[in-house]
């Protein structure tokens, strides 16, 4: 970790998107994470989503558990509101956080400990409720913070630094997700930022659980020749089966692609998701296929990352339980109490 | 795109700006650095090394380092470099045992310098160590040139002169003063001398023949006039003067004038503000003395009533730029009033001395055919550097000339072929002292150049010597060394390194790297994180890289070599190392660079 703060000067051609800031303004703190670590390229790639979807920090919450991904709202979005909950216990406290102000951008960082293990069955809920939240899991096999043991997404015969195997089949959180039905399944990789910012503008834009894995090397446990998640590896086995071209509301369309190569998705606010199929067969809307096609590059080792699975208009977690509109804070202290005869009314229903 | 070599000195050198643009290559951030560990001797020494005159310097140098500083690019100020540099000579001890020490037994060479300027004293200081016997010719009665004579005392103190002159001097010169060399064929045919170098000069302020010229003796030339005052011909001025000019030399005049007892000093330009010879601090330092400076006004004739002066006639033109050109129209016809007129229009090579059949050529403006390489004229063994070289430039570009006709008298001398130059050569070290700790303070100031401070106004006026700047004390010293951007301290790559985790691009402040497909220069300059907007600044490309074969580039313009990249790169291909260029100075040879001793090069 560096131990001075990041120089303001900054190049000239920065530029300031439509709220007035720049890139530089959506930074954080200094990252103390080790040099070279992946989560350092996430954080990266989520300040620039953030700016070039103009959202105000102010407006966002963001969450986290426990860990070195869970560290890294730190270094993002320092105007932002955050909460770094206990182990495992993020989408809880997103939960209550979209309840209570569902205006709010949400977004979770979370890792393969936290959302696998310790917090596998607050990820499910999350997922099962539709959560209004945008959910990253840096994956990279290993407790980082707690010197490299294996974590739930160990690949089997992927080794520790010192040598040994792993024995235990991986849970894979992509395949976990669409088996929940999530209705936003992504993976991508910290060494590719153009598929990234991509992914996590769309991500943010959409209504309802959206969900990346995200492979995030550890440099200092898990980037060896042993392992599955390392940069070499995944360079190597990354096979990109949907490009997502996140084309905001205003926005002019200027990629081109060929007919039928491209799936168009509108998302709730109007603005469009073009999904580029590298396989002119799949559909990213089609969650068995999305399942079965996810498997299929596993079997060939391979990493398929992209947009995989989307599916708009289903209701998030506010609209299923008629969660009143717009922020507690803003309701009228009436309205909020209405009194100990109200109250007693409500009671007298359930007697 | 080709693969940047950083092996040969110019890629790193060029990236130290102000030392790249020093005609002498101090190396400007070194000594900061080492002023700010309160090393004075060793800052001064290094300086001595290159410039030869710190404390001068420090003082009257024109500076071409400070409008190249990187800091300028980054936010508007250049580090105070001159001034620093001033520090160094005020703070340092007595340093006289760390001068080259002088041979008791000479090599036999006997070498003939032409004016006691500093060209010739730059040729002393090389040659002396190495065995020569030097003599200087001087016409005035003390040694120093026009740093002694035209550049007033209240910008370089007499002492300062004194004591840097001394060094050399006391090195073992035979300098005979009031003794003008008044014909080069006769001392050449004396045979006396192994090798004769002129560092006469440009003593010859230029003319301004209008009507009038002749008519009044209240109408002088600046050089010759600032001669005057400073041997004490000249101690007082009219009422109401008239500078003409506006140079350099037209503000040592305007201010001299000032304390001559001038009331109203106006400095008269043809052109405006933006086309001024004169350095921008020098203007200001004599606007801060109330000194009116005018624009768009051409001269006409000298009003002279009755064989006095009584002003000056000009041409007054409106003034517009169009297409970054000057277009200016007349408008009407002026005349200032003034008692004094003085030209301060520039000023010319002078060669009366010179017989024209030595076999040594003059062009066609009548200046001495001189090699820009070598500093010889077409007449072997004679060497020519400064003013009387090239015509009028500075004093620190007198003492690179000087260092070179050095080189090329000693090649000569000792029988060698004169265009084989020693080569510059670099050593790189890394400054890694621990984890993401390095051995200069890589933290960015925010602090705003340091002001000077000068001594109050009517303070000034009382004694014609009187030094107006008082120097940065040492809270200024120290917010100002941390201004440096350390830009000696390159960001050295090792392509076999990298694993491509993008952590340095994610991290640099001035988004100065970039990893991208190769291709060819102008489609990479294209996919750059920010745009490459400094044509003089390179652009380094490394070799294919290992995982993806892309290419990392930076763009070296805005880098605050703050050693973030270096700090978050796991694998250290990112290296923060100390350049250090080897320039060879008459006798002292870099080849073999890499194999240099580091005493060799650090102070």
């Amino acid at each position: 970790m560096s131990y001075l703060t990041k120089p303001k000067p900054h190049h000239p051609s920065l530029k300031k998107n439509a709220v007035g800031l720049t890139r530089r303004d959506y930074e954080g703190g200094m990252s103390t994470l080790c040099a070279g670590c992946g989560h350092d390229s996430i954080t990266a790639a989520i300040v620039q989503a953030f700016w070039e979807l103009d959202i105000p920090p102010h407006t966002v919450g963001k969450l986290s558990g426990i860990g070195c991904s869970s560290k890294t709202p730190a270094y993002f979005l320092k105007e932002a509101h955050g909460f770094n909950s206990v182990h495992g216990r993020m989408p809880s406290i997103a939960t209550g956080a979209n309840a209570a102000n569902p205006d709010l951008t949400l977004i979770g960082v979370s890792g393969d400990g936290d959302s696998l293990s310790i917090g596998f069955g607050q990820l499910s809920h999350a997922i099962r409720r539709n959560v209004n939240l945008l959910y990253l899991l840096e994956n990279n096999g290993v407790y980082g913070l707690t010197k490299g043991q294996f974590s739930a997404s160990a690949d089997v015969g992927s080794t520790s630094k010192r040598g040994e195997a792993n024995l235990m089949k991986p849970i894979d959180p992509v395949l976990i997700a669409l088996t929940l039905g999530a209705t936003f399944v992504a993976r991508s990789f910290s060494g590719d930022k153009e598929q990234l910012v991509e992914l996590i503008e769309a991500g943010l834009t959409h209504k309802g659980f959206a969900f990346i894995d995200i492979i995030s090397p550890c440099v200092t446990f898990n980037d060896h020749e042993g392992s599955t998640k390392s940069y070499a590896y995944t360079r190597k086995h990354q096979v990109e089966v949907v490009q997502a071209d996140f084309v905001p509301l205003r926005h002019e369309i200027t990629t081109e692609y060929e007919p039928g190569a491209v799936k168009e998705v509108v998302m709730h606010d109007h603005s469009v998701l073009r999904l580029h199929k590298v396989d002119a067969n799949y559909d990213p809307t089609d969650r068995d296929r999305a399942y079965a096609m996810v498997r299929e590059r596993q079997e060939a080792n391979e990493v398929a990352t992209g947009l995989l699975y989307v599916s708009t208009g289903l209701p998030d977690m506010t609209e299923q339980n008629g969660v009143v509109p717009g922020p507690l804070h803003s309701l009228p202290f009436e309205q909020l109490c209405p009194g100990s005869e109200e109250l007693e009314k409500l009671q007298a229903r359930f007697r | 795109m080709q693969r940047t070599n950083v092996a040969t000195p110019d890629y790193y050198h060029r990236v130290v700006d102000c030392q790249w643009a020093c005609p002498a290559h101090t190396d400007v951030p070194e000594y900061i650095r080492l002023i700010a560990q309160g090393r004075f001797d060793d800052a001064y020494m290094l300086n001595r090394k290159s410039n030869v005159f710190p404390g001068i310097l420090g003082r009257v140098c024109d500076r071409p380092c400070e409008p190249a500083c990187r800091r300028t690019r980054v936010d508007g100020k250049a580090v105070a470099i001159c001034r620093l540099k001033r520090v160094a000579a005020d703070n340092k001890e007595d340093i006289r045992d760390r001068l080259p020490a002088i041979p008791m037994e000479k090599n036999g060479k006997k070498v003939a310098l032409i004016g006691a300027g500093p060209a010739s004293l730059t040729v002393a200081n090389d040659l002396m160590p190495l065995g020569y016997q030097v003599t200087i010719f001087e016409k005035g009665p003390r040694a120093g040139g026009l740093m002694r004579i035209n550049i007033p005392a209240f910008r370089l103190p007499e002492e300062v002169l004194d004591e840097e002159i001394g060094y050399i001097v006391d090195m073992g010169v035979d300098l005979r003063c009031n003794t003008p060399v008044e014909s080069l064929k006769a001392l050449l045919d004396s045979e006396e001398y192994d090798a004769v170098f002129v560092g006469s000069g440009a003593p010859k302020g230029k003319e301004l023949v209008l009507p009038g010229r002749y008519d009044s003796d209240q109408i002088f030339i600046g050089i010759e006039w600032l001669e005057n005052i400073h041997f004490g011909h000249i101690d007082s001025v009219g009422k109401n003067v008239v500078i003409i000019g506006v140079g350099n030399t037209a503000m040592d005049c305007c201010r001299s004038a000032k304390r001559l007892g001038a009331n109203d000093v106006k400095v008269v330009a043809r052109k405006t503000r933006k086309y001024f010879k004169a350095s921008p601090w020098e203007l200001e330092d004599a606007e801060e003395e109330h000194v009116h400076i005018m624009e768009n006004l051409s001269p006409v004739r000298f009003v002279v009533e009755n064989g006095t002066l009584v002003g000056m006639e000009f041409e007054e033109f409106t003034s517009q730029e169009i297409d970054g050109k000057l277009v200016q129209e007349f408008k009407q016809n002026v005349t200032i009033p003034c008692d004094t007129v003085i030209l301060a229009i520039g000023q010319e090579n002078a060669f009366p001395w010179i017989e024209r059949e030595i076999g040594l050529e003059f062009d066609k403006w009548d200046v001495p055919v001189v090699d820009k390489i070598t500093y010889m004229s077409t007449r072997e063994g004679v060497f020519f550097g400064g003013d009387a070289a090239f015509g009028p430039a500075n004093i620190i570009w007198a003492v690179e000339h000087g260092h070179q006709a050095a080189i090329s008298i000693h090649q000569y001398c000792m029988g060698k072929p004169i265009t084989e130059r020693p080569p510059q050569g670099q050593t790189l070290s890394s400054t890694k002292m621990g984890l993401h700790e390095w051995s200069y303070s890589n933290n960015y100031s925010a602090a705003a150049r340091q002001k000077m401070v000068h001594i109050d106004l009517h303070q000034r006026f009382v004694d014609l010597s009187k030094e107006v700047e008082l120097g940065f004390n040492a809270e200024q010293t120290w917010q100002e060394v941390q201004r440096c951007l350390n830009c000696d301290v390159q960001t050295h790559f090792t392509e076999s390194a990298c694993i491509e985790c993008d952590a340095c691009l994610d991290i640099c402040p001035v988004d100065c790297l970039t990893i991208t497909q190769d291709g060819e220069e102008e489609q990479v300059k294209a996919r750059l994180k920010a745009p490459a907007l400094n044509p003089n600044q390179g652009l380094f490309a490394s070799g294919p890289l290992k995982q993806t074969g892309r290419i990392m580039v930076k763009d070296e313009n805005l880098c605050l070599h703050c050693g973030l990249c270096a700090e978050r790169c796991p694998t250290y291909a990112w290296d923060m190392r100390k350049f250090y260029l080897l320039n060879p100075h008459a006798g002292i040879s870099f080849e073999g660079a890499e194999a240099a001793p580091a005493e060799v090069v650090a102070p």
